[in-house]
Order: structure tokens, then C-alpha cells, then sequence
């Protein structure tokens, strides 16, 4: 079977399960479920580019940003564009901005080229007080948009749609970066991660690899961004900070780098354990200071001792687990008298 | 593997349901089915369980912390007292830290896993505005959100939406007519927080001011630092400063224009009027700087603020001493502040809107009651909750700060419209703690 087709399976086979998932569970799971979809797209780009480029980018968020500030425009002043053309302008969108970022940091190396999408993030959420009347200020921009069609009234709830909608493109989007991590790309993407005179010597276009790799992880932030700004139906610069970036670049570390499972692991944590640490706090009865830091502190120590443990994260952690116990089956049967 | 087998028909099947919606415009939505409010979820026959979204942790929770407070106090109280029409008031409240997409998610908490019977109080203008749709599309009467913004008031769009505060644009025009009639001639500056607040002030204030404002300054809720506008302001000649900022502002405000010898006439909006708050903000401030040990009370001297709840200053109040009573026995420790007061008042207006819907209590018998109610308290000004109208209170009063602590009442209650309507002095009748019905 055809790298492609299989992925395009492997998405349609996820999107069934988080359909089976959505029948079983109520409308906040669904919301829930959304947010863990399209986190899960935005740590898929970094991871691309990240773990399958080598460089480090702490802007992510930032294109996540500017998608959710492209999917309200669009609503709020194309209200009559379908859904999936929004996703499709947004995806343009983040795509220039991507080429415009990423050829003027292509040039740049590891500390040099955090810094330098450190400046985005940083950056980015002034642009909305800036443009006070376009972009909304401190109070972003509230939208509203089509809930369930009508032909499925009853059947799903407008969550459980949303969630759809958002986990259809996720499932999407990542077949097309499982296709590109396993293809041609891919590979000159990781033989410039391992040694880059090398890549070069090798024949591998350096530079323009690079910022293809920027490239793709932009839109790949920019469609997670416009998916949040669809479900919420609210985007403001408060929700883009510093702290979203390193979040997605924390949580994909703890997750796994080297595979797109692990953008799985990392968005689920970056949704839940905030929840059940806050809910923790509160059945311990901890004072307000402790309830305030508990997340963040959780977090912190989860990350440290999965990498203390497993320093290739949850991913590494499951599949070392999972070649132990075919060793061990695969040791009684060869025991076994045949 | 049969069971892989349908999951991979399904797939193909929802996609192409999701292609065939694909066409309808993303921004188009239909008029929402009515919603049924003959409901009562969240009511036994011994409690009513009802939710708010409060910044408990964050940046945001040491200014507003003291809501949610004050007003779980007062529910305490009224349970003391038998509860209301017999039912306990169960007050469930989260944290969302002031971020709007954690308002969206504790929201739906609330209503799908508590299944509150209303939405009190939902604090802050980004968080609310971003589940006051799903409110009203869920038939959950969202009563007296904590902001004074303008939208809350919409009847047609947001039916079940109650706004409370008096909106900033009424308050602007009562503070520009007061400006006029007591400073008149004099060079005025605006200094306003760069969103709504600002927006909908400057339309209050221009309507008196337009030509005796001198300079318009604004901030960033999120960059502590007034240097440029401050000196702006007085290189302006700006005689009167006009702050229609929070707590935080107002005071950095104060700080910045002692430093370099600046000494307007500030009058204060009631988001940042909190003495209580502002004295410690000032006394936090001052430390380590060359203004450690001048009284907080040196900077306030003066100020004129406005506002339309009970304040914790005023002695001779009733409301306002039943307030620290109540605070006394029922709150945190330490002495409630005007922040407290705010929850206390909504809490008490909540109750009372209970009271009046009777023992059969549905979401249409309370909103009946809102529509209905007729308001004498615990605020200074009268209060619309009426069909087509939900603006919440109609105006404010004027207040000096003395020295030592003390306020001086300046001008009492008025009222005026968020158009280009008057202002109008009224005749408001309160009724004292022990002759307004809330509890049982």
C-alpha cells in the first residue's frame, strides 16, 4: 500500500475512534476532546520542525495566533465563506507569514534562532492592542459560528460537531505530515538535524530545506490556531503569550520528540493535566497560593521525571515497554514445545 | 476484525457529512431554536445551586478575588437566616485566572456537570463576552455579570443576559456634567485603559468635555508603567485627570505624577475607586522608593471618585454597615474592602430576585421576577432589569476622599441614558438591610 494511503487510512481510523469516543461522553469531554485535537495539530508542526529539522522555535504560538485572529476576521467580516474555505485562507495566511519568518531565520542557528522566534511570541499580542478598532485590544474578538447542520439535529450536539470538524482536519493534516516526515523531505529534514555540512555536502539544499520545514510547521500552527478560535468562538491576545509557546514546546518534549505519537501524549497533557492538578488541589483542600501554583508546579515535575526515566519521552516510554513484552511473548514461544 | 471493518465505512461516511456542510457559510447562523426556561435544573426542594467564573488564581485575582468573597458571604448569611423561599443558596464558583478560553471550559462545567440553575456574576468584559452566547443559547439566565461594558445590555440578541454595573458611558457623562459644573474652565485630561473601558468613556465624557479636553492618554492592562502619559498629561496642562482605569493604574498613576511634582484634581471611576484597595496598592508601591513612609492617604487626598454601591467607608450608611457585619462573621478574615462590597451587593440583589419568583421556582418564574422587580437597594440608583431593558444601574454618585480616611458625598445619586439623553437628579428610596425581603 502506498505511504499516503495508509496515513489517509491510519487518519480515517482515528477520526472513527474519537467518533466512538464522542457517542460514549457528554458535551464537555467534547470541548475538551476539540482542544486536545487541535493542540495536538500545533505540537505536530513543532514537532515536524523541531524533531525533524533540529530547529528550535519558541514563536509557535504566535502562528497559532495568527490563525485564530484569521478564522474570527474571516467569520466576522466573510461570514457567508464556508467553513472550509476559512481553513483553507488560513492556511495561505500562515503560510506567508511562515515564508516571511522563516527566510529571515533560516541563516540562524540553535540559541540564535530561539531568540530570534522568542521576539514573535513576545512580539505578536502587542499587534492586537495596536490595532485597537481591527483586532479588538485587550477584548479580542467574539464570533459565532454554524453549530450542527440541521439534517443531524438530535444526532450530534453542536460540541460533538465541533469537535469533528476540528478532529477531521487534524486527522487530515497529520496524514499530510506523516507523508512528508516519511518522504524525501523528510529525510533531508533529518539529515540536516544530525549533521548540516554533511546534508550539505550530501547534495541536501540547506537553506531552503530549512525553511520549507519553518514552512510547513507555521501552517501547521496557523490551522490549529484558526480550529481553537472556531470552537471557543473567542480569540484575545491573552490567550497567545510567552507561556502558550513554551507549553507546546515542553509538552512535546515530555511527549516524545521523535514521533508524531508523541504530539498525541503532549497535547492530551497539555489539556488534562492542568484539570487534574486543579482538581487535585481542590480535594486536598490546599490554600489558595498552593491551588494557584499546583498546575504549573505538576507539570514541571511530570516533565523532569518522565525525562529522568524515559529521556525519550511518553513515546519512547511506550514503545520501549512495547519491545520488552513481544521480547518476553516472543521468548515463551520460542519456549514453548512446537 | 469485523468491528474494524464498520469503523473504516464510518469514517468515509462522516467525512463525506462533513464535506456536504462544508458548504454552508461558516459565520451564517440561523435563529437559535427558543429555548424552553420552564425548567429548573439545579433545584431540590432544599437548594438551588448556582455558579460564577471568578479569577481565583492569576494576575487578575488579587484585584478581584474579593468578589466572589464577599458575595459567598452573603450567601452564607441567607442560609443562616433559613435560606430563601426555603432553599439553601449552594454558590459553586470557579477559577477561570481571568483567561477566556478557561471561562469557556469552567463555564461548561457548570452547566453541564453542576447543572447550576443560573450564571451569578460572571466576572470580567473578555472572559464573559466569550460564553454569554452559549448562556443564552443553553436557556441558563446569566444574571448580573461583573463589568460595566455596554454589551450586556441587548435584549434581542442576549434576552437572558442581566447587566448590572452602571455601564461606563452613563458613568462617563455623570462624571463630564459633574466636571463642568464644579471645575468649570479647566483643562481636562483623559487617562483610560485601552479596550472598552477606554472606548466607552471617552463617548460619556466627550459629550460634556469636548471642549476643554486637552489630552487623551491611554494604557495597557498588561505594561505597569504610566511615565510617558503621566508627563504627557501635564505638558498638556491637563488641570483635572480624568482615570478610568483599575485599581493597579490608578494608583501607579498617583505615584508617577508625585514623582514629578504633578498635582491634578483626579476623578476616579468606581472600577478604580476602591479606596481600601488603593491605599494598600499605594503602600505596596511606595516601598523601597523615595516615597517610602508618605501615607498612602497623601496621594488620595482630594480624589474625587464615583460609584453606586455602598461603601465600606461610609458610616452612616446602613447597607454599608450591615455589609461589614455580615463580612465580620461570615468572610475571609481581615476587613472587607469595596471590591467586597461589589459581590455583597450582587449577592443581595440575587436573593432578593429569588425571593420575589416564589416558591415554584423555574427559570421563567425567575425571570419574571427580574422583569418585574421593583428595586429600592442595596445600590444608590435605580435599577433596570425591565422587558427591553436590562442596562443594570442607571448612574452614580460623587464622592471626596478626606483626609484621614473619611468620604464626603458630593453629589448625590443621578441618573442618565448611554445615548445623548440628560442627567437627571432622582428621588431614589432605599430600603434599610432589615425591610428589604432576601431571605427568609
Amino acid at each position: 500500500m502506498p505511504l499516503p494511503v495508509r496515513h489517509l487510512l491510519l487518519a480515517a481510523l482515528g477520526l472513527a475512534a474519537v467518533a466512538g469516543l464522542l457517542s460514549v461522553t457528554g458535551d464537555l469531554t467534547a470541548l475538551r476532546i476539540a482542544a486536545v485535537g487541535y493542540t495536538m495539530l500545533a505540537v505536530a508542526g513543532l514537532q515536524l520542525l523541531v524533531g525533524g529539522s533540529g530547529q528550535v522555535s519558541l514563536g509557535h504560538g504566535a502562528f497559532m495566533m495568527i490563525g485564530a485572529y484569521s478564522m474570527a476576521l474571516l467569520v466576522l467580516h466573510q461570514p457567508t465563506l464556508p467553513l472550509a474555505a476559512n481553513l483553507g485562507v488560513i492556511v495561505v495566511v500562515s503560510v506567508a507569514a511562515g515564508v516571511a519568518v522563516g527566510a529571515a531565520t533560516a541563516r540562524l542557528h540553535g540559541p540564535y534562532l530561539a531568540g530570534a522566534t522568542l521576539i514573535l511570541a513576545v512580539g505578536l499580542p502587542g499587534l492586537a492592542h495596536r490595532f485597537h478598532a481591527f483586532l479588538g485590544g485587550s477584548n479580542g474578538l467574539n464570533i459565532r459560528t454554524a453549530g450542527a447542520p440541521p439534517f443531524l439535529d438530535g444526532l450530534v450536539t453542536t460540541s460533538e460537531w465541533r469537535a469533528l470538524v476540528v478532529w477531521t482536519t487534524v486527522v487530515l493534516g497529520l496524514a499530510v505530515l506523516a507523508t512528508i516526515s516519511a518522504g524525501r523531505l523528510g529525510r533531508r529534514m533529518r539529515a540536516i538535524r544530525d549533521d548540516e555540512t554533511a546534508a550539505a555536502m550530501a547534495g541536501v539544499p540547506v537553506g531552503a530545506t530549512k525553511v520549507v520545514a519553518f514552512v510547513i510547521a507555521s501552517a501547521a500552527g496557523g490551522l490549529a490556531g484558526g480550529l481553537q478560535a472556531y470552537v471557543l468562538g473567542t480569540v484575545t491576545p491573552s490567550s497567545f503569550t510567552l507561556v502558550l509557546s513554551l507549553t507546546l514546546l515542553a509538552a512535546l518534549v515530555l511527549g516524545g520528540i521523535g514521533s508524531l505519537w508523541g504530539a498525541l501524549w503532549a497535547s492530551m497533557a497539555i489539556v488534562y493535566l492542568d484539570v487534574w492538578a486543579t482538581d487535585l488541589a481542590r480535594a486536598a483542600n490546599l490554600g489558595r497560593n498552593a491551588e494557584n501554583n499546583l498546575p504549573v508546579v505538576f507539570f514541571g515535575v511530570v516533565l523532569i521525571l518522565v525525562l529522568r526515566f524515559w529521556p525519550l519521552g511518553v513515546h519512547g516510554a511506550l514503545r520501549s515497554l512495547g519491545a520488552r513484552l513481544r521480547a518476553v511473548r516472543s521468548d515463551t514461544s520460542s519456549r514453548t514445545p512446537q | 476484525m469485523r468491528e474494524h471493518g464498520t469503523r473504516v465505512l464510518l469514517a468515509p461516511a462522516l467525512a463525506l457529512v462533513m464535506l456536504a456542510a462544508a458548504c454552508s457559510g461558516a459565520g451564517e447562523v440561523g435563529q437559535g431554536a427558543d429555548v424552553d426556561l420552564d425548567v429548573a435544573p439545579g433545584v431540590t426542594d432544599d437548594a438551588v445551586v448556582i455558579g460564577t467564573h471568578q479569577p481565583l488564581t492569576g494576575p487578575a485575582a488579587p484585584g478581584y478575588l474579593a468578589v466572589s468573597q464577599g458575595a459567598g458571604a452573603v450567601f452564607d448569611y441567607v442560609n443562616d437566616q433559613g435560606g430563601v423561599n426555603g432553599r439553601r443558596i449552594d454558590y459553586r464558583v470557579e477559577d477561570d485566572g481571568y483567561d477566556p478560553s478557561r471561562t469557556i471550559d469552567v463555564t461548561r462545567q457548570l452547566v453541564i456537570e453542576d447543572e447550576i440553575f443560573a450564571m451569578v456574576g460572571g466576572l470580567g468584559t473578555p472572559t464573559h463576552g466569550g460564553v454569554i452566547d452559549y448562556l443564552n443559547d443553553e436557556g441558563v439566565p446569566d444574571v448580573f455579570p461583573a463589568s460595566g461594558a455596554l454589551a450586556w445590555n441587548n435584549t434581542e440578541e442576549h434576552p437572558l443576559t442581566y447587566g448590572w454595573q452602571t455601564d461606563y458611558t452613563k458613568e462617563a457623562k455623570i462624571q463630564g456634567e459633574y466636571i463642568t459644573e464644579n471645575f468649570p474652565g479647566q483643562d481636562v485630561g483623559y487617562l483610560f485603559q485601552n479596550d472598552d473601558v477606554g472606548e466607552d468613556s471617552q463617548a460619556g465624557l466627550d459629550q460634556y468635555l469636548s471642549d476643554e479636553v486637552v489630552a487623551r492618554e491611554h494604557y495597557e492592562s498588561d505594561i505597569p508603567d504610566l511615565g510617558s502619559q503621566m508627563a504627557e498629561l501635564e505638558n498638556a496642562g491637563a488641570e483635572v485627570v480624568v482615570c478610568s482605569c483599575i485599581p493597579a493604574f490608578v494608583a501607579l498613576g498617583m505615584l508617577e505624577a508625585a514623582r514629578i511634582g504633578y498635582e491634578p484634581q483626579w476623578v476616579i471611576s468606581s472600577i478604580g475607586g476602591d479606596t481600601a484597595t488603593l491605599q494598600a496598592l499605594l503602600t505596596e508601591f511606595t516601598e523601597d522608593t523615595d516615597a517610602e513612609g508618605v501615607p498612602a492617604d497623601a496621594f488620595l487626598e482630594g480624589a474625587v471618585v464615583t460609584s453606586y454601591m455602598p461603601r465600606v467607608e461610609d458610616e452612616d450608611d446602613e447597607w454599608g454597615r450591615f455589609f461589614v457585619d455580615v463580612y465580620e462573621e461570615y468572610g475571609h478574615g481581615g476587613p472587607p474592602t469595596n471590591t467586597h462590597m461589589f459581590g455583597m451587593t450582587q449577592a443581595v440583589m440575587f436573593a432578593q430576585v429569588l425571593m420575589s419568583a416564589g416558591e415554584d421556582l423555574t427559570r421563567q418564574s425567575l425571570v419574571d421576577a427580574l422583569e418585574t422587580q421593583e428595586w429600592q437597594g442595596p445600590g444608590f440608583t435605580p435599577f433596570s432589569s425591565s422587558e427591553g431593558d436590562h442596562g443594570g444601574h442607571q448612574g452614580v454618585y460623587v464622592v471626596r476622599f478626606e483626609a484621614g480616611g473619611a468620604i464626603e458625598m458630593v453629589q448625590e445619586a443621578r441618573v442618565t441614558d448611554r445615548e445623548d439623553g440628560p442627567v437627571e437628579e432622582v428621588d431614589f428610596e432605599r430600603l434599610s438591610p432589615q425591610d428589604l425581603p432576601f431571605h427568609d
